[in-house]
C-alpha cells in the first residue's frame, strides 16, 4: 500500500511541476494533450472496460460537445453559457445513443455505435450551414476562469491538470462505488445480474451518462485547446483512435487509458517528427500488444514484474508486490 | 429522365460492386464473429497489387483478369497469415480483435503509401470493356454493366460453394452454431483460416474490379470500410442473400441521396444501419444475432 | 527506394557538402553562427499526400540546388507531417514554432489547414508562406504574417472564367467541386468571371472529398457548353475517367489542381483536350523552370506540378527576403516588411511581385492537354495556349470593388437564371 501512495505522490508532483522540468512550451502542450485525450479515454474506458460495452463512435459524442461550445462561442455567447450548454448538449446525445445502442451488446453493440458516429460525422461534414463543413469552426479566445487567461501552454496546462484531477477522482469513486462494482458484474455475468435482482439496462445506462460526462469535457477541452473544429475531429479514425488507446493501456483499469493517452499522442505528435513512417510504427506497437499482453500494457507489464519476481526473488518480495499491481489492476 | 435513368441503372452497378466486397466481411463476420477493420485495408492493397500487375510494373504487363486473380491470391495469402499468427490468437476478444485489426490497417495503409507514393494510380480498363453503350435516352459505361454481371457470377460462385460442397455445409454450420460444429467434429480452426483468407482474396478481387471505376489513392481504405459493415448489418451477416439485398439498398441511398439530399447524404446511408440494429439485429437475412 | 530522398540521409549528404564549401570561401561569423531554420507543414499521409510529398520534393530540390544555403547561411530543414487534419496541423505548426523555433513556416497545403491556424500564427509572429487557398486571409481578414506566393483560390479560375467566355466562347456552364472553401473560391471565382463576360452558371455542384463515384453528380449536367472542375490529388483522375465512360462530351476547364503537370502520367486519354490555368506550368522555357524541372525529375523520378513548383518559389522569396533583410529575421516586422517587397523576376513561374495584402501578383498560365513530345517522356502534356501577365488575386476589379462583396462562398456569387 505503502509503495502505492508513493507512487501516487511522485506522479503528482511531477504532473504539477512539468512545466518547470518539460524543455519547453511545445511539450508543455503536448502534456495538456495527453491529459484532455486520457480524460476521454477514461470516459472510454468506463464502458469498454469495465462495461463490456465497445463503443465504436465516442469520437462523434466528443464532436457534439465541442461543435456545441464552438457554436455558441461563434454567435457570440460567453465563455460559462458556452461550456456549460456544451456539456449539456454532450449529455443529452449520450442518453439518445445510449437508449439505442444499449438494446446491442458485444459486436451489436460496436457496430451500431459506429454506425451512430457515422451518423454525427457524416452531419458535421454535410450540414454545412451549421457546422461550416470541412471548413471547420475557429474559436477565437480561451475561457478566463476567476481573472486567469488560459492563453499561455502553462496556464492552460494547469486548468487541465485540474480537471484531470478532479475526473481521475470522479473514476476511482465510481469504480469502487457499488454502481462501480454492479456495472462489472453486468460485463461479466449479465444473467447472473439480472437474475439477482439487478436492472442491467439502468446500470449500463448510468454508466454511459458517466462516460459521456467525461467525453464532453473532454471535448470542451479539446476546442478550447485547438481552438477550432472541423468534421476530422469526429471520424472514424478518430472513434478508433480512442479506442485504440483504451485497449492498448490496459481496458478495465485507471492507469491503462492515461498510459494508451500518452503512447498515441507521443507517437503521432513527438515520434512522428523524427520517423517517416510513424503509422506504420504505430500499427506495429498495437499488434505487438496484442501478440505480447493481450489484456494491454498496464496489466501486461504488471503480469510480466510479477512473473520476473516470482522467478528472482523471494517469496517474502512476491507477497509484498502482488497486491500493488493487483490494486493498479482495479 | 434520364437523369432518374442513369441513377437507377447506376444504384445497381455501384451496388454490385458493393456487393463484391463486403460479400467476404460478410462470411467472416458471420462464421468468426470479428469486427474486421482491416477489411478495407485489403480492398485497397488488392487494388494496388492489381494497378502493379495490370501496369506492368515487374516488367511484364498481365492481362486485367489473370491481374485480379494474382492479386486475390496474394491477399488471400496475406489474410491466411493474419488468421494464423494472430487472430487465432484472440477468440472472443473483441477489444484486442479491434485493436490488432486497426492496427494492421495503419501498417497496411502506409506500406502502400511507402510502396506506391502518393500519386493516385489508375488502373487500365480491360480493353475488351472499354467504351460505351446507349441505354435508352443514355450512354453508360460497358464497364459497369460487365460490374454487375462480375457480380452475380461471384454471387453464383460463393452460392454453389456455400450450398453445394463439403466446405459450404461446414461454414453453414459454423455459422449457425460454432460450438455444435466443433462436436460434430469439424475442424472449426482450419475452417477459420479459409473462410478469412477467401474473405481477404474476394476483397482483393474486388478492389481490382473497382480500381477502373474508383482509381486507387490513399485514403480509399477508408471510405470503403464503412459501406462494407452498413451492407454486412444490414443484409444480415453470414448471408450471401443479406449481402446481395443489403448492398442493392446502399447502391441505390448513395446514388440517390448523393444527388437529391447532398446535405443529408451520409445520414440517409447510415440510418437504415441503425434502424436495423434496434428493429431487426440480424438484419433482414441474417441467421444470428450479432 | 531511390525517389524517396530522406531528410535524414539529406541533411548528412548536404552537411557534408556545405562543410566544404565553408573551407573554401569562409563567410562572416554571423552568418555563419547559428543555421537558418525553415520548418515545413505538409502532409505525407491520407488522400492529400501527393501534393505533400511535391511540397516537400520542392523544398528539397531548391535546397540541393542552392548547397543548403539560404543567403549564405546554412539551413536547417525540418518537415512535419500534419496527416491533413486541422488538429494535426496545429500540434505541428506548435512543435516547430515552439520546440524548433523555425524562422520561417512554409505551408501547410489545405485550406482548412490553415483556417485551424491562422489565429496561432499571428500570436506568434511567425512569417508563414504557403500555398493554400482561403482567400480572406489575404483580402478582408488579412493575416499580417502571411504571404501567399502561389495563388488564391480563385485567382486561377478568375482567368479561367474570362478565358472560357471570351476565347473559346462558350455561354452556359456547370461547376463542380469539393464541398469546402477551397471548392467554393475557385468555382466562385470563376463564376464571377465568366459572368462579367458574359456566360452564365447554370449550376454548382458540391462533392465530399474522397467520393469514390461520381456517377450521382454526371447525372445533372445537361443542357451545358462547358463544364468546370475543380478537383484535386486523385479527383481529376477519377472524375475524367468517369465522365468520358458515361459519354459526356462537353469540353472541361479547370484550375491549377485539377490539370496539374504532377498528374499527367496518371491521366488516359479522355483528359485529352482539358483547358487548364495555372500559376505555374511545367513548359515554361525558361532557364529557371529548367534548371528546377530537370533537377526535380532527376532527384525523385518525378515532374513538378503546382505544389512542388510553389514550395520552390517560397524558397526563391524567403531566400531574396532574407537577403534585403541582412540575412536575419528577429525584427519579424521588418522580415514581413522585406518579404512583401521582394520582386523577382526569374523563377521557375515567371516574374512575380505581392500586394500589400501579401498575395501574389504574377503570370497565369492557360494550357490545354495534348499529346506532344516532351523531355520527360509522357504521354500527355500541357502546352501553354495563353499567358496572362501580372494577374492580381482580385482580376480586373478594383481592389475597393472586389473587396465589399463578400468572400466566394456556397452561395456567392448566386445562381442566376440562364
Amino acid at each position: 500500500m505503502k509503495t502505492r501512495i508513493i507512487a501516487l505522490l511522485l506522479a503528482l508532483v511531477a504532473l504539477v511541476t512539468v512545466p518547470y522540468w518539460m524543455p519547453g512550451a511545445y511539450y508543455i502542450n503536448v502534456t495538456s494533450q495527453i491529459l484532455f485525450y486520457a480524460i476521454f479515454a477514461l470516459g472510454l474506458n468506463i464502458l469498454a472496460g469495465y462495461g463490456g460495452l465497445v463503443s465504436l463512435g465516442h469520437a462523434g459524442l466528443l464532436g457534439i460537445s465541442a461543435y456545441a461550445a464552438a457554436y455558441l462561442l461563434h454567435a457570440g455567447f460567453g465563455h460559462p453559457v458556452a461550456i456549460i450548454i456544451a456539456l449539456i448538449a454532450g449529455l443529452i446525445s449520450m442518453a439518445v445513443y445510449a437508449v439505442l445502442s444499449l438494446r446491442t451488446t458485444g459486436i451489436g453493440f460496436i457496430m451500431i455505435t459506429l454506425a451512430l458516429g457515422e451518423i454525427i460525422w457524416g452531419l458535421a461534414y454535410r450540414w454545412i450551414s451549421i457546422t461550416n463543413g470541412d471548413n471547420g469552426i475557429n474559436v477565437h479566445s480561451r475561457p478566463m476562469p476567476f481573472g486567469f487567461s488560459l492563453a499561455s501552454p502553462t496556464a492552460f496546462y494547469y486548468a487541465t491538470l485540474v480537471v484531470f484531477l478532479v475526473c481521475i477522482v470522479i473514476v476511482t469513486i465510481f469504480v469502487r462505488s457499488p454502481l462501480g462494482a454492479a456495472l462489472m458484474g453486468t460485463r461479466d455475468q449479465p444473467r447472473r445480474m439480472n437474475a439477482l435482482g439487478y436492472h442491467v439496462w439502468a446500470i449500463r445506462f448510468w454508466a454511459c451518462m458517466l462516460s459521456g460526462l467525461l467525453t464532453a469535457i473532454a471535448g470542451v477541452l479539446f476546442v478550447y485547446y485547438n481552438q477550432f473544429i472541423s468534421p476530422q475531429a469526429v471520424d472514424l479514425t478518430a472513434s478508433a483512435e480512442a479506442l485504440l488507446m483504451v485497449i492498448s493501456g490496459g481496458a478495465g483499469t485507471l492507469l491503462g487509458p492515461i498510459v494508451g493517452a500518452a503512447l498515441v499522442v507521443i507517437v503521432k505528435s513527438v515520434v512522428s517528427g523524427f520517423i517517416e513512417r510513424w503509422n506504420m510504427l504505430l500499427g506495429a506497437i498495437f499488434v505487438v500488444i496484442v501478440i505480447f499482453m493481450p489484456e494491454g500494457l498496464v496489466p501486461g507489464t504488471a503480469r510480466l514484474w510479477r512473473l520476473a519476481w516470482r522467478q528472482f526473488g523471494t517469496s517474502r518480495d512476491d507477497d509484498a508486490a502482488a497486491p500493488s499491481k493487483a490494486g493498479a489492476e482495479q | 429522365m434520364t437523369f432518374w435513368l442513369l441513377l437507377t441503372v447506376n444504384s445497381i452497378t455501384f451496388g454490385s460492386l458493393l456487393f463484391l466486397l463486403a460479400a467476404g466481411f460478410s462470411l467472416i463476420f458471420g462464421l468468426m464473429r470479428i469486427p474486421n477493420l482491416t477489411h478495407g485495408s485489403l480492398f485497397m492493397l488488392g487494388a494496388y497489387f492489381g494497378a502493379t500487375f495490370v501496369g506492368g510494373m515487374l516488367g511484364m504487363m498481365f492481362n486485367f483478369w489473370v491481374a485480379a486473380v494474382m492479386a486475390a491470391l496474394l491477399v488471400a495469402a496475406f489474410g491466411a497469415v493474419i488468421e494464423r499468427l494472430l487472430l487465432r490468437r484472440l477468440p472472443g476478444q473483441q477489444m484486442a480483435q479491434v485493436l490488432v485489426t486497426l492496427g494492421i490497417s495503419f501498417i497496411v495503409a502506409d506500406f502502400c503509401l511507402m510502396v506506391w507514393g502518393g500519386d493516385p494510380v489508375a488502373v487500365a480498363t480491360p480493353d475488351t470493356l472499354v467504351g460505351s453503350v446507349r441505354l435508352g435516352p443514355m450512354i453508360f459505361p460497358i464497364y459497369r454493366i460487365a460490374v454487375i454481371g462480375i457480380a452475380v457470377v461471384v454471387a453464383i460462385a460463393l452460392w454453389l460453394l456455400l450450398d453445394r460442397t463439403r466446405l459450404g455445409a461446414m461454414i453453414r454450420a459454423g455459422v449457425d452454431d460454432p460450438d455444435m460444429a466443433r462436436v460434430v467434429g469439424i475442424r472449426v480452426s482450419r475452417l477459420f483460416t479459409i473462410v478469412f483468407a477467401l474473405g481477404a482474396g474476394i476483397a482483393a478481387f474486388a478492389g481490382v474490379i473497382g480500381g477502373p471505376i474508383l482509381t486507387v489513392y490513399p485514403g480509399l481504405d477508408q471510405y470503403m470500410l464503412p459501406l462494407a459493415l452498413v451492407v454486412v448489418i444490414l443484409g444480415g451477416s453470414g448471408s450471401l442473400l443479406g449481402s446481395v439485398v443489403g448492398s442493392l439498398i446502399i447502391g441505390v441511398l448513395y446514388n440517390f441521396g448523393q444527388a437529391l439530399l447532398p446535405e443529408l447524404a451520409y445520414f440517409v446511408l447510415f440510418l437504415p444501419m441503425v434502424l436495423v440494429l434496434l428493429l431487426r439485429p440480424q438484419g433482414l437475412f441474417g441467421r444470428f444475432i450479432p | 527506394m531511390s525517389r524517396k530522398l530522406t531528410r535524414r540521409t539529406f541533411m548528412t549528404a548536404t552537411a557534408a557538402g556545405a562543410a566544404a564549401a565553408t573551407f573554401k570561401f569562409p563567410t562572416p561569423a554571423i552568418a555563419q553562427a547559428a543555421p537558418f531554420k525553415l520548418g515545413l507543414l505538409t502532409v505525407k499521409t491520407g488522400p492529400l499526400a501527393q501534393g505533400g510529398i511535391q511540397m516537400e520534393q520542392g523544398v528539397l530540390t531548391w535546397l540541393k540546388l542552392h548547397g543548403n544555403k539560404m543567403a549564405g547561411r546554412k539551413v536547417e530543414f525540418i518537415s512535419a507531417d500534419t496527416g491533413g487534419k486541422p488538429a494535426g496541423t496545429k500540434t505541428k505548426a506548435q512543435e516547430l514554432i515552439e520546440r524548433d523555433k523555425v524562422d520561417v513556416i512554409l505551408g501547410p497545403l489545405a485550406a482548412f489547414e490553415l483556417l485551424a491556424i491562422s489565429d496561432y500564427i499571428r500570436e506568434h509572429k511567425t512569417p508563414t508562406l504557403s500555398l493554400a487557398g482561403a482567400d480572406d486571409i489575404t483580402q478582408r481578414k488579412p493575416n499580417p504574417y502571411f504571404l501567399r506566393p502561389s495563388a488564391t483560390s480563385s485567382q486561377a479560375m478568375h482567368v479561367m472564367g474570362h478565358y472560357t467566355a471570351k476565347e473559346m466562347g462558350k455561354k452556359k456552364a456547370i461547376c463542380i467541386d469539393y464541398d469546402f472553401a477551397f471548392g467554393y473560391e475557385q468555382q466562385g471565382g470563376f463564376q464571377a468571371a465568366f459572368e462579367k463576360d458574359g456566360g452564365c452558371v447554370a449550376n454548382k455542384l458540391w462533392v465530399p472529398l474522397g467520393t469514390p463515384d461520381y456517377t450521382p453528380y454526371l447525372a445533372q449536367m445537361t443542357g451545358i457548353d462547358v463544364l468546370c472542375q475543380g478537383f484535386a490529388g486523385s479527383g481529376p483522375l477519377a472524375f475524367m475517367k468517369q465522365y468520358a465512360n458515361i459519354g459526356l462530351k462537353f469540353p472541361v476547364v479547370t484550375g491549377e489542381t485539377g490539370g496539374d503537370d504532377a498528374l499527367l502520367h496518371a491521366f488516359g486519354d479522355e483528359a485529352l483536350g482539358m483547358m487548364s490555368t495555372c500559376p505555374y506550368t511545367l513548359d515554361l522555357d525558361t532557364d529557371a523552370n529548367k534548371k528546377f524541372a530537370q533537377a526535380m525529375f532527376k532527384n525523385f523520378k518525378v515532374v513538378p506540378g503546382f505544389y512542388a513548383a510553389g514550395l520552390y518559389i517560397n524558397c526563391d522569396v524567403v531566400e531574396a527576403a532574407l537577403k534585403a533583410s541582412g540575412g536575419t529575421t528577429h525584427d519579424k516586422e521588418k522580415f514581413m516588411a522585406a518579404l512583401k517587397a521582394v520582386k523577382l523576376k526569374d523563377t521557375p513561374r515567371g516574374p512575380i511581385s505581392f500586394d500589400h495584402l501579401g498575395n501574389v501578383v504574377g503570370n497565369f498560365y492557360v494550357r490545354r492537354i495534348e499529346k506532344a513530345k516532351n523531355p520527360y517522356g509522357l504521354k500527355l502534356w500541357n502546352k501553354t495556349v495563353k499567358t496572362y501577365e501580372n494577374v492580381s488575386q482580385f482580376w480586373t476589379w478594383p481592389e475597393k470593388e472586389f473587396l465589399a462583396h463578400p468572400v466566394y462562398s456556397r452561395n456567392y456569387p448566386p445562381l442566376k437564371k440562364c
